[in-house]
């Protein structure tokens, strides 16, 4: 957790395919980003820009194939690693569809996690008491540890427990896939919150991927790229964000239709 | 998204299967019952209670053959472990109180009720409340060696205890138990099936659940190579509660099937039923057929079946065949689920995706999988030894994995 070197997810001309019905499609088409600790990176695009691919492939997801390009943590080549490598490393993805997994409670999903992570088994004591107090930081009930994951959870409380496993399990880059999507004004704070206290006691890099401008107004982007048709068409500071909210992605759409 | 997405496929199959051969369909409770050999021709495979079992692996376990005790003592040990006064006289047939509740409803249990000429008998004594399970250990003596028994349990009225049937070893097995459960009493029946792979056993258990009692039954199994297990369940008086649970993990090779029979015909009596399977490897094979009877006199019944299935690998074939007849409006509840899903990648990815090793996030789900039953069956030991189970079958197929 006091992991206080700096650290840097870099991705160079990533190209992307998926397998559909209709044959190979080619989903990310050339993506250049960088990533440091202490850096929140806003993506941004329309739907079917390709944002969420962008997510799985940095996660690993067997469903996308990663065709050209490179994923390097720091330095490390990502594609060679397994999924579950890839989160030992330091990689985080907060889901949109986090899936539910019956007859696993979140307490010993946390735990089994967390010492995945870790390579050993947290303290009982102290991790017990981590957990409870990021559980209240989100406003989550404390009967919540004994639920199965994500099983009958509201899309609120999905969201909530992505964070809160972003929380305990301190990894050094986070892509956070639509984490404001289906959350009230009041959820969305909340969970807001949570990534801005992870930036704040890891030196969290967060890769942030949206529809919309309104999350960032509770995380502040240090840099928006506007992303269509699978590639980072323009980059910018925050005030990129603000001339999406006024303007939406037309502007880019017809660029690409023309 | 949830483990179990109903398979249209396997669903089909099995029912499709039963219009090519189905018997012209006639209530549950008109099902032959008799002691005599001679009322069950061999099986043809046609019949509806023998169309799924693989007859041409049962060698001789259909003939009416006795024990074999030719050589190096009998086919199977039988090793009872029991507090002062629960073992009693064993008893001959017709000897009462065997054969007033178990009347054989097939071959295999008709053969092993005629070729037991001492069964077992354990009675639980009237408002005695037994602090440590009734163990019986049977351990076959070798593949292809036959043995027949025959089991009566009795629980006097208001009394509590478990009895556990432990099936250790090999051999070709038929085995009864014929259950007495006493006004108020509280009985827990666990089976356990830990058989060697090349085993066989057919069985019969069947039970009179007394007014007001409770009667559990839990039906682990784990080995064997053809495993086929009738669990029924009558009531002698109103207001009986009567759980079926079943555990069952089938390797490549195996056929494991469960059969359950409720028969409410006292009013007021309530019945569960909660099968879980995982199957694993090519031709592992599972079966779960769970009938339900409501007669007209059965009012205020209240009845649930239950029945999931986790395919692991390709090449597994899981049949899930509930059947509710319903002969009274007057009724509490009566309901039944069925899916056979297979393991969902998803969840795999979910949990590698936190830093969770790919053979940890398999025992995760599947542990999680059977968590709804395992967690009921309250008796400490048989659940530390399935759980171990359970990890011992996950890791072989880890192996198998890797290797492949």
């Amino acid at each position: 957790m006091t992991d206080t070197s700096a650290h840097t997810l870099e991705i160079r001309g990533l190209h992307v395919t998926v397998e559909t019905e209709s044959g190979t499609t080619e989903i990310l088409r050339g993506v250049d980003l960088t990533v440091r600790s202490g850096e929140t990176h806003a993506i941004m695009g329309p739907n079917g820009s390709g944002k969420s691919t962008l997510a799985y492939a940095i996660a690993g997801h067997p469903k996308y194939t990663v065709t050209e390009g490179s994923i390097l943590l720091d330095g490390e080549d990502v594609l060679e690693m397994a999924v579950d490598e890839r989160a030992r490393a330091g990689l985080f993805l907060a889901m949109q569809y986090p899936v539910e997994i019956a007859g696993v409670t979140v307490s010993n999903f946390l735990r089994t996690a967390k010492t995945a992570v870790d390579g050993e088994a947290p303290k009982l004591r102290t991790w017990v008491k981590e957990v409870n107090t990021a559980m209240a930081a989100l406003r989550m009930d404390s009967a919540f540890a004994q639920r199965n994951v994500n099983e009958g959870f509201s899309g609120g409380e999905k969201k909530r427990h992505e964070i809160l496993q972003l929380e305990l399990l301190g990894p050094r880059i986070a892509v956070l896939d639509e984490t404001d999507s289906g959350l009230d004004v009041d959820a969305l704070k909340v969970v807001s919150e949570g990534v801005n206290r992870a930036k704040e006691n890891t030196d969290l890099g967060v890769l942030l991927i949206t529809h919309y401008t309104r999350i960032l107004r509770y995380i502040q982007p240090d840099f928006v790229h506007v992303f269509i048709d699978g590639r980072i068409v323009e980059e910018g500071g925050p005030e990129l964000a603000d001339r999406l909210e006024a303007e939406g992605y037309d502007r880019y759409l017809s660029t690409v239709s023309s | 998204m949830s483990l179990l997405t109903p398979s249209p496929t396997e669903s089909r199959e099995a029912h499709t299967h039963s219009g090519q051969t189905m018997v012209p369909d006639v209530s549950r409770g008109e099902r032959r019952r008799s002691f005599d050999v001679g009322d069950f021709p061999p099986p043809t495979g046609r019949e509806e209670e023998w169309r799924f079992t693989p007859l041409d692996l049962l060698g001789g376990v259909l003939s009416d053959a006795p024990t074999d005790d030719s050589r190096d003592g009998s086919a199977a040990d039988f090793d009872v472990e029991a507090p002062d006064g629960v073992l009693r006289p064993s008893l001959r047939p017709g000897q009462a109180p065997r054969g007033t509740v178990l009347v054989p409803e097939d071959r295999a249990a008709a053969v092993a009720s005629a070729n037991t000429g001492e069964a077992l008998h354990l009675a639980i004594p009237a408002e005695a409340v037994l602090t440590d399970p009734v163990r019986v250990t049977v351990t076959g003596s070798g593949r292809g060696r036959r043995s027949n028994a025959h089991y009566v349990v009795e629980a006097g009225a208001h009394s509590k205890g478990v009895v556990i049937i432990d099936h250790q070893g090999g051999c070709d097995h038929t085995g009864n138990l014929e259950v007495l459960v006493g006004d108020g009493a509280d009985l827990t029946v666990v089976s356990l099936q830990r058989w060697d792979d090349d085993a066989l056993h057919l069985a019969q258990h069947e039970a009179l659940v007394g007014r007001d009692a409770t009667y559990r039954h839990i039906a682990v199994t784990l080995g064997g190579r053809v495993v086929r297990m009738n669990s029924n369940v009558r009531y002698a008086g109103p207001g009986g509660d009567a759980t079926l649970l079943g555990v069952y993990f089938a390797d490549a090779g195996q056929h494991l099937e469960h059969r359950s029979f409720v028969d409410h015909e006292a009013p007021h009596c309530r019945s569960n039923v909660e099968y879980k399977g995982a199957l694993q490897g090519d031709s592992a094979r599972t079966v779960w057929v769970g009938d339900v009877l409501i007669r007209a006199s059965a009012e205020g019944t209240d009845t649930y079946e239950l029945n999931r299935n986790l395919v692991l690998t390709d090449g597994a074939r899981a049949d899930s065949v509930p059947n509710l007849e319903i002969e009274t409006g007057e009724i509490a509840g009566a309901g039944h689920a069925a899916a056979t899903g297979r393991f969902d990648d998803e969840q795999l990815f979910y949990l590698m995706a936190r830093g969770i090793p790919e053979s940890e996030a398999r025992r995760l789900v599947v542990r999680g999988f059977f968590a709804s039953i395992i967690n009921r069956i309250g008796v400490p030991e048989v659940v530390d030894q399935l759980m171990a189970a359970i990890d011992a079958e996950l890791e072989a197929s880890a192996n198998d994995r890797v290797s492949a």
